[in-house]
């Protein structure tokens, strides 16, 4: 099976996680919520399958290329 | 029973109630609707107050005669005529708002994409192309619409999308046409996320709004950030020396903020200073809508114009990013263009939002602050070309 890693496009503090490990993902689906530059910014999930590694927390503060999720696919 | 006679229902006139439910709907919409609340709250205010009649807020006096609305060039003799003929007409407030947002704005994504700097300037084709249909409208309909060269300046300027520089430029050019096109900036503003994407998938195909571009964007340096204000400043005025009072307060407020020794400076200049002005400003324009001064043809041209100054803009800066894709071996999402409007961050948000629409990889946000940021200079420089032209 192939699997993606997806990184933090921006700087920021995460403010929701939305999925866990072993969800089912859609492409498009929210994964978790990046407040930056004073905006609430949803990260997406770019291909439709399963997370088998989500490791966040809300408040946690991330950056560009830390890893949001693995998506098996 | 003079005290009966001199309550304000008896001279409350239909012109001046339509203004008070136009006060209303602002407040609502601020309020309720959360759109721009900073301004339609103090603004839609300004209204309710300055249309009760005999509140004299707003009194002026021309050669010994006492007018209730402001009279421009008259001595101002009420509360608010006094703040809006020495802080508006004396053009100081919406200058020092730019203070405000020059220590606000990181042209951080600027310096680090100078390419986006076009498209910023893109966009301002829009406020021209705006201008010269007021323009032939005016000439069109003479009698009605009373719009010259000057009108159709201001009219022009609100496709920027920028609410000092609209307001300091109408305040220079057409002064009589102040609270229709700040009432028109500030309300389209707050409409990007309505007025933008439409005009934007009429001009992009599916593809194009998938285009991916790699999120990091160089790092720049703590020195590149104090230079650009100061390198700027001096090449926009030598350039077009008419935009030097709001190029150089947004240039000297992003000073204060990127030296790294006036922060004391650059906090008062973006919070506490701001909010003042913003007050001052939203009640003074309001106030100046009174219904003699607000109700007429030419107001309603202003919103009708000033809604298609805004497409034109976004329009041209997607076909210009377009264009530079054509030259350019590494593709920019052309999206980006539309940013080039200088409503930050409204419009960059739009274009994040489509830009994960069209391709969840996407992350455009920071690609589309570049021009975003390059938009506002652009629209202050374009007001010091329309003042050179006819001020």
């Amino acid at each position: 099976m192939a699997q993606e890693n997806v990184e933090f496009p921006i700087t920021g503090k995460i403010t929701s996680v939305n999925v866990k490990s072993g969800d089912a993902v859609k492409e498009g689906d929210v994964l978790c919520l990046l407040e930056s530059m004073k905006m609430e910014n949803p990260i997406l999930a770019p291909v439709s399958g399963t997370v088998t590694k989500i490791e966040l927390s809300a408040g946690q503060v991330v950056e560009v290329g830390d890893l949001v999720a693995t998506i098996e696919y | 029973m003079s005290g009966f006679f001199e309550t304000g229902f008896l001279n409350l006139t239909w012109g001046s109630v339509v203004m008070l439910i136009i006060g209303g709907v602002l407040l609502y919409l601020g309020i309720a609707k959360k759109m721009e609340p900073l301004l339609l709250v103090p603004i839609g205010f300004g209204i309710i107050l300055v249309n009760l009649p005999l509140g004299g807020l707003m009194t002026t006096i021309v050669q010994g005669e006492v007018h209730e609305a402001y009279m421009v060039g008259g001595e101002p003799a009420g509360l608010i005529s006094r703040i809006f003929a020495y802080g508006l007409t004396w053009e100081i407030i919406p200058c020092f708002i730019f203070l405000g947002l020059g220590a606000l704005t990181d042209f951080g994504p600027l310096i680090a994409n100078p390419k986006t700097f076009i498209l910023g300037a893109g966009a301002q084709f829009g406020v021209y192309f705006a201008f010269f249909i007021a323009l032939l409208l005016g000439a069109a309909f003479p009698d009605i619409l009373h719009i010259g060269i000057k009108e159709a300046c201001s009219i022009g300027i609100i496709g920027g999308a920028d609410g000092p520089t609209t307001i300091y430029l109408t305040n220079r050019l057409a002064p009589h046409f102040i609270g229709a096109t700040a009432v028109a900036a500030y309300t389209y503003m707050a409409l990007v996320p309505i007025i933008q994407p439409p005009v934007i998938k009429l001009l992009t195909t599916k593809q194009e709004r998938a285009i991916y571009m790699k999120p990091q964007l160089r790092a720049v340096p703590k020195r590149e950030k104090i230079f650009f204000p100061v390198v700027t400043s001096v090449i926009i005025i030598l350039l077009v020396p008419k935009s030097a009072p709001l190029i150089g307060m947004f240039m000297f407020g992003n000073l204060l903020r990127e030296c790294g020794v006036t922060d004391r400076l650059a906090d008062t200049a973006a919070n506490a200073f701001m909010n003042i002005l913003t007050i001052l400003l939203g009640l003074c324009v309001g106030c100046f809508m009174s219904a003699e001064t607000f109700l007429k043809a030419e107001s309603l041209i202003v919103f009708v114009l000033g809604a298609l100054a805004f497409a034109s803009s976004t329009a041209f800066g997607v076909v210009l990013a377009k264009l530079m894709n054509v030259f350019s071996k590494e593709k920019i999402n052309p999206m980006i263009g539309a940013a080039g409007v200088s409503a930050v961050p409204m419009s960059a948000r739009v274009v994040q939002r489509m830009g994960q629409q069209a391709n969840p990889r996407n992350f455009l946000l920071m690609h589309a602050m570049g021009p975003n940021i390059a938009g506002v200079i652009g629209t202050a420089t374009a007001a010091g070309i329309f003042l050179g032209m006819v001020g």
